[in-house]
């Protein structure tokens, strides 16, 4: 189980951070998601892996798992999920108006001033 | 118990959920709402400053719940400073927005700029880690729709960019919890103190590694050397204010440093030895160095202001980093005064960059600016507070910093890097002022623009369209007076700097016997937990479940 757990945080971090570095912001937003999903397995793990109990400590019972690990994952989701929405809407935007979904900036903007669309009039 | 303590978290809260579902047609209303709850966090701010200024801290349990198991908030003296801090610069921003007609150049300016001031409040008020990650996100979602308000492709890749980076920062902040969480069990800051301590030294790798991923996170917010690759874009292409309001962005990642490392890892702990001596303060010299030469090269004057907010925060972390009271008073008079000083210097930029017609933040020759004695004199100003000469309050600040710098043993490479800096600073400065305000007189085809061959025909090509604008356009009053009162408060914080230093040197001292803190926040009894099964319900409400749960 440890193993298992252990494997697939690395895994998905190492795959998140792959894609992150593609710089291309569909591969890159695919990875900012697998890095998420690596940190919420992570976070579940924080509490110590416990298989089949009840996350709440009752009378009578033999064994627990922690269950703030499980509610700090639900909001670890609820805002990952949140962010993800709002860069694929921004990443869309970028795309839409520079017809381009590099990550970073084309060298242009700044050293190449004789370029027209470079005058920052529409930008602003 | 107080109430007062969460309202600068709830009401912004709300009035931005009225803006948005109620009067979202309505900018008028919106302005006055936006304004009037501004100002009142104000007040509500300075009341908090002088309840914290005689030493006492106040404690708020979320929905009464006792310290380790519920959300504290707990407001300080540093606390306090922070938010009065940010509700003094957020009225004046947001005039700025008003009056140069920003907030309506996009939707729904005024409730983001709301969430973003809850989000800022709740970051520097929370008293657990978690909470804090949370209100770290809270003001993240509302800085990236500031950050693309009113479009534009280069500032919807910017804000790309800006949003990639700062997600990579929150999956970090996780990590760092996880692992925090997995050594001690707990995130409430007074209890993690307390746990940290005990942690046997033979086994402390994994709070190392907590430690250590923390400090990074924060050095992404505070844009450290090699995470400060997010900051000059973002603030160059973001809109005037939100990059005004932008300058306390930093200040967070400060705060989380200055709160974490004197509260939960203390550097006397075995397991941080290092951690600032070697690594911190190393990096924000050489990011001090790095805004400076930025400042030098560039080439157009946001990204010129931009890279200076780099090198302050350099400075600011330099002064972090040499970890004694002194330093950490120093580093929040500097923190105070950066904070304005940036803000001035982006609004300014705005002002440049909309009179200066095609040319726009080019740092190339163009026709005159209309108006420009004032603003001419407003950056003369703003920018001698920036590269801290006297007799403003920036030269004040370094001073406290260089003398503060003598405890630590890399005292001469602070003091040869700050001097250095602040020179090629004024450099920068200088002909970025005299290039825009002055040189713009002496049109004729001899002078060779400094910076870039290439500038000449671009002006020719684009001049023209630029100066079909007309002159006469009568300017809005209000941003200047925005500018202004944000120059007045340089200038008080310079007059007034022996009481603001005192007040500071005992916060610093509070930060470093932390004992009181923890002890109220661990004591303090909550409600009683009855016998019957709906009493042990989570609190993962929030704040909403505040006020219902206070009566249990």
């Amino acid at each position: 189980m440890e193993l298992l757990i252990a494997s697939a945080v690395g895994v998905l971090t190492a795959a998140g951070i792959y894609l992150v570095l593609r710089l291309r912001t569909f591969p890159v937003i695919i990875g900012t998601s697998l890095l998420s999903y690596a940190v919420n397995v992570f976070l579940f793990a924080s509490g110590r892996l416990a298989m089949d109990a009840p996350p709440v400590l009752r009378d009578g019972a033999e064994r627990y798992t922690d269950p703030l690990p499980q509610a700090l994952v639900l909001t670890a989701i609820v805002i990952s999920f949140g962010m993800t929405a709002v860069v694929v809407m921004i990443a869309l935007g970028s795309w839409l108006s520079s017809d381009d979904d590099r990550v970073e900036r084309p060298a242009l903007t700044e050293d190449d001033t004789n370029a027209p669309s470079v005058t920052e009039g529409g930008a602003r | 118990m107080s109430h007062w303590i969460i309202t600068p978290i709830v009401l912004p809260a709300l009035l931005a959920a009225i803006l948005v579902l109620m009067v979202r047609e309505h900018l008028v209303v919106q302005r006055a709402l936006s304004m009037a709850g501004t100002l009142a966090i104000t007040a509500i701010a300075i009341g908090m400053f002088w309840q914290a200024s005689d030493g006492t801290i106040t404690l708020y349990q979320l929905g009464n719940w006792p310290a380790p198991f519920g959300i504290v908030l707990v407001a300080d003296r540093l606390s306090t400073l922070m938010v009065l801090l940010t509700a003094l610069l957020a009225p004046l921003v947001l005039l700025y927005a008003m009056g140069s007609g920003w907030d309506g150049r996009g939707r729904h300016f005024h409730p983001l700029f709301q969430f973003q001031l809850m989000g800022i409040l709740g970051a520097f008020l929370t008293g657990d880690a978690f909470n804090l990650f949370v209100f770290f996100e809270v003001l993240l979602i509302a800085s990236y729709g500031l950050m693309i308000h009113a479009g534009g492709k280069d500032r919807l890749r910017a804000g790309t960019q800006y949003v990639l980076y700062n997600l990579l920062g929150s999956t970090l902040f996780l990590f760092a919890l996880g692992t925090i969480y997995a050594q001690t069990g707990t995130l409430n800051m007074a209890d993690l103190a307390g746990r940290v301590a005990e942690l046997d030294a033979g086994a402390s790798a994994g709070i190392r590694v907590a430690a250590v991923l923390l400090l990074m996170v924060f050095a992404i917010k505070a844009a450290v050397l090699p995470l400060h690759f997010w900051l000059p874009d973002s603030y160059a292409y973001a809109p005037a204010p939100v990059a005004a309001l932008f300058a306390i962005m930093t200040k967070v990642g400060a705060y989380g440093i200055i709160r974490v490392y004197t509260l939960v890892f203390p550097l006397d702990l075995e397991i941080t030895q290092g951690l600032f001596d070697v690594w911190l303060m190393p990096a924000a010299l050489l990011t001090l160095a790095l805004g400076m030469i930025g400042v030098l090269g560039a080439r157009r004057i946001d990204r010129l202001v931009a890279f200076s907010v780099i090198g302050s925060m350099g400075l600011l972390l330099s002064a972090v980093s040499v970890f004694t009271p002194d330093g950490i008073a120093a580093a929040l008079y500097y923190a105070i005064h950066s904070t304005f000083a940036t803000a001035a210097l982006f609004l300014l930029v705005d002002q440049i960059r909309d009179r200066r017609g095609a040319a726009g933040p080019l740092l190339v020759h163009a026709q005159p600016i209309e108006g420009g004695a004032l603003l001419a004199g407003m950056f003369f100003v703003a920018a001698i507070a920036m590269t801290g000469l006297p007799p403003l309050s920036g030269f004040l600040g370094k001073l406290l910093i260089l003398d503060a710098a003598g405890s630590s043993p890399l005292v001469w490479w602070v003091w040869t890097v700050v001097l250095t800096g602040s020179l090629v600073a004024v450099v920068g400065f200088s002909r970025a002022g005299s290039l825009v305000f002055w040189k713009a007189h002496q049109e004729g085809p001899d002078i060779e623009p400094i910076d870039c061959e290439t500038a000449p025909e671009v002006e020719d090509d684009t001049a023209q369209p630029g100066s079909t604008r007309g002159p006469l356009v009568p300017r809005p009053v209000l941003p200047m007076i925005a500018i202004g009162g944000l120059i007045a408060m340089l200038v008080a914080l310079t007059v007034f700097a022996g009481p603001v230093n005192r007040t500071l040197s005992a916060t610093a001292a509070q930060l470093f016997s932390p004992e009181p803190y923890i002890e109220l926040v661990l004591t303090t009894p909550g409600k009683q937990i009855k016998d019957d099964p709906h009493a042990g319900e989570d609190d993962h409400g929030g704040e909403a479940a505040a006020d219902a749960g206070e009566d249990h």
